[in-house]
């Protein structure tokens, strides 16, 4: 594995990228139609609300920690924005304010009692979920004409979810990646003992991301309900699963501070391309969801083999 | 007394305890400015201990602390430490992996933002790095994982030295250069005395008493938790030194009459092959004791992993005889923390005392009853919770695991760790026992003393095995200097 010019780690930083080619490369193959303005809308519009659910994982996966609430939030979020944010949108936007107060306040409680995050949000995946039933019992609601408005937009030559999402990648490259905050948050999932030592809170920190996430967790319920225009207690639940996997897919680790914010957007649009892509090869739908997940291991695969031709270096 | 006055950092009778063991019993240490104080003493003096309490990180128990003069005691932490420009290159080193040098010196310097924080970050590491180690091939933009320790070790030092708005007052060193060569630990040191030139202070760290009398102005040495010396460098010579770093318990009633230089001619037990730039192969025979020694972390626990990988799969590698491990990381790797002592202790030995493919609950309780008289281990039940033991008596039931089963090669990584002496001395002579038994012991240990009670030893730097020394050789001395020697 030694060959002149293959140089690991830039294989692992295109890995994201490159499947996401590979599957569009596809598709366009398959279906060339596809490979339109209005075809890319379509593939893609989804990829939206699970970009932003993966970039809200993202800032736990930073930290070390692991969020299995993400789905039954966004859920919670969307049932807000059908109803309250609808009826009366004060209500509705200090409701959605409250959810983020929540989520930060659940990072200090995970930081100060040294709690394993997978149990804590484990159990508030249930709390959500009752709360979502509470606000929205049957589907249905109505989103706020200017949030479908938003999400139904149509910008000249390049369609939203393309734009939406390079927006999204470039604004959280630059706030975690480049900004000087940004770096004291990854060094806490990196060493977090060096940066107490520093003199940073690791308290503080542990809230930052919390309440990003739940800032992203909430924006991803909105998006949602823009799109579908309606919300339903179950409509994100499997969020959780997708954002994990697209946070990994995207080039993150699940320990060390490792994280991409354009790789997991990559990889939230690669995922929500895995559906389309099987339904295009005609594959029975009974098998769809096995299929996205050997896709999820072919990728995965990959990155382990090149970590160890680096290793072996 | 001028300078007493006017001392930059201050401790007055300072004592710390972690549980039952008293780190610190009453400490008193000056730094005056422009000054670099050498700080020398074995493993478990405490020399870490103060050092961490000169930074902020511990609080002491007991005791003042005065910084610029001011007594800050009670209120003095990191952040303090900080912006009094006191700062620390720990042993265990405090990089994170996952940042680029520029971004670790940005956690370093809060001061540090604007939209041209990276470039200026870039700038201070480098100029600095530039300055203490000429040509040291780092670039501000490289992944600290991605370095080799020596030179994570040199960011890491160059990172203290780096002055923003808070000037760097008082550097603390532990050990700065255990993982760099020589030519590279001459430049650290030169750079020190032109640091205390401008009268700014250091602590300096290191088993290397060459280093300490060559770049200290005073040298305090420290045992048993105290400072036990405290002098002008040039009234200290290294036999000065040695002496009063003084020889810990001298149990020659101990010694086996066993000859000094030979190996035995018991049959070979465990034979690793050398690899390359390896100074010898590793050998252990039938009822031998043999030690890994060296700096802590040198590749010891990789090679008693690699035996224990080796027994039972063929390959040039010949490991002869069943293998127990004795782990010296008992929280991550040794104690079940929900079993009882009794099923603690079993666990290794699980196999052989089954009853129809069931364990043998009457069985257990005997090998477990069996090794609390033999190891005096204290507790009123051996099916009381393994985490009602004190540490030491946990490692004691990690001894008993790997005794009680019919092992016949035993690997211990370092597993004295933080353990009292009056519990060291009984598993010493226990090891001696089974030894002369026919087991082999194969003994990873960072403290000198203990291998006086090795027959052989091969000392380890950076993953390698640098030399291959008898029994008579095993002095501290002999052992720096053959791991520093092979870095040359």
């Amino acid at each position: 594995m030694n060959r002149i010019g293959f140089n690991p780690r830039l294989a692992r930083a295109l890995l994201p990228a490159l499947s996401l080619a590979v599957i569009l490369g596809t598709i366009f193959y398959l279906q060339p139609r596809t490979m339109s303005y209005f075809g890319l809308n379509l593939l893609l519009n989804l990829a939206i609300p699970i970009a932003l659910a993966t970039i809200a994982q993202m800032f736990i996966i930073c930290v070390n920690d692991l969020d299995l609430s993400i789905g039954s939030y966004v859920s919670f979020t969307a049932c807000i924005a059908a109803t309250l944010l609808h009826d009366t949108p004060l209500l509705g936007l200090a409701a959605l304010i409250g959810c983020v107060i929540v989520y930060a306040a659940l990072g200090a409680l995970i930081h100060i009692r040294n709690l394993p995050a997978i149990v804590v949000t484990l159990g508030m995946s249930f709390v959500w979920m009752g709360a979502a039933i509470l606000v929205l019992p049957t589907p249905g609601g109505e989103a706020p004409t200017w949030l479908s408005g938003l999400m139904g937009w149509d910008p000249p030559y390049v369609p939203f979810p393309i734009i939406a999402s390079i927006v999204i990648a470039v604004i959280i490259h630059i706030g975690l990646m480049w900004s000087p905050y940004g770096a004291v948050l990854r060094g806490v999932g990196g060493n977090p003992k060096a940066v107490q030592r520093a003199g940073w809170s690791l308290l503080r920190a542990k809230i930052t991301m919390y309440a990003l996430a739940g800032v992203f967790g909430a924006l991803a319920g909105l998006a949602l309900v823009g799109l579908t225009t309606s919300a339903d207690a179950n409509i994100a639940l499997r969020y959780t699963l997708l954002s994990i996997a697209g946070v990994i897919l995207g080039g993150g680790e699940f320990v060390g501070g490792r994280v991409s914010p354009i790789g997991a957007v990559i990889g939230a649009m690669t995922l929500t391309l895995a559906g389309s892509f099987l339904s295009f090869l005609r594959l029975n739908p009974d098998w769809q969801i096995g299929a996205q997940g050997a896709i999820l291991i072919i990728v995965l695969a990959l990155r382990v083999l090149i970590n160890r031709s680096e290793a072996r270096r | 007394m001028a300078a007493e006055a006017a001392a930059l950092a201050k401790l007055d009778g300072v004592e710390k305890h972690f549980g039952a063991v008293r780190a610190l019993a009453g400490v008193d240490l000056t730094v005056a400015p422009g000054e670099c104080v050498g700080l020398v003493g074995h493993n478990g003096a405490g020399k870490s201990t103060l050092m961490n309490v000169l930074a902020g990180v511990f609080a002491p128990d007991q005791g003042t602390i005065q910084i610029g003069g001011e007594n800050v005691t009670g209120k003095y932490s990191v952040v303090s430490a900080q912006s009094e420009g006191v700062r620390c290159v720990f042993q265990e080193l405090s990089l994170c992996p996952n940042l680029t040098v520029a971004e670790n010196t940005r956690i370093m310097h809060p001061s540090l933002t604007g939209l041209a924080w990276r470039r200026k970050a870039s700038a201070l590491i480098i100029a600095k790095l530039d300055e203490i180690f000429p040509n040291h091939g780092i670039s501000a933009s490289s992944v600290v994982g991605d370095l080799s320790i020596a030179q994570r070790q040199m960011v890491e030092i160059a990172r203290a030295f780096t002055e923003t708005d808070t000037e760097a007052r008082l550097v603390i060193l532990d050990e700065p250069t255990s993982s760099l060569d020589e030519i590279i630990a001459q430049q650290l040191l030169t750079y020190v005395r032109k640091h205390a030139a401008t009268g700014r202070s250091a602590v300096l760290i290191s088993h290397l008493l060459g280093e300490i009398l060559s770049t200290s102005d005073r040298i305090v040495v420290m045992r048993d938790g105290t400072v036990v010396a405290s002098r002008q460098a040039g009234e200290f010579d290294r036999d000065a030194l040695v002496a009063a770093m003084g020889h810990v318990a001298d149990d020659s009633e101990e010694d086996e009459t066993k000859d000094a230089a030979a190996r035995s001619e018991e049959p070979i037990r465990v034979s690793m092959k050398r690899r390359e730039g390896e100074a010898s192969d590793f050998i252990a025979r039938r009822g031998e004791i043999v030690g890994l020694a060296g700096l802590g972390g040198q590749g010891q626990t990789r090679m008693l992993l690699r035996i224990f990988d080796a027994s039972g799969s063929s390959g040039q590698d010949d490991v002869d005889g069943t293998v127990a491990f004795i782990a010296g990381d008992r929280q991550t790797d040794g104690i079940f923390p929900l079993w009882w002592i009794s099923e603690n202790i079993a666990v290794g030995s699980l196999r052989e005392r089954l009853r129809r493919l069931l364990i043998d609950y009457g069985a257990q309780d005997g090998l477990a009853r069996d090794w609390r008289d033999r190891l005096s281990i204290q507790t009123p039940d051996m099916n009381n919770n393994i985490l009602s033991l004190s540490g030491g008596n946990q490692q004691k039931a990690l001894f008993a695991r790997a005794l009680g089963s019919k092992a016949e090669i035993i690997l211990m990584d370092d597993p004295m760790r933080g353990v009292d002496v009056g519990t060291k001395r009984e598993v010493y002579a226990i090891l001696h026992q089974e030894a002369a038994k026919g087991r082999t012991f194969l003994w990873y240990t960072t403290e000198t003393d203990e291998l006086k009670h090795c027959d052989h030893a091969y000392v380890f730097n950076n993953g390698a095995i640098v030399a291959d020394l008898a029994r008579d050789e095993l002095t501290e001395e002999r052992v720096l200097q053959a791991s520093f020697q092979a870095l040359a």
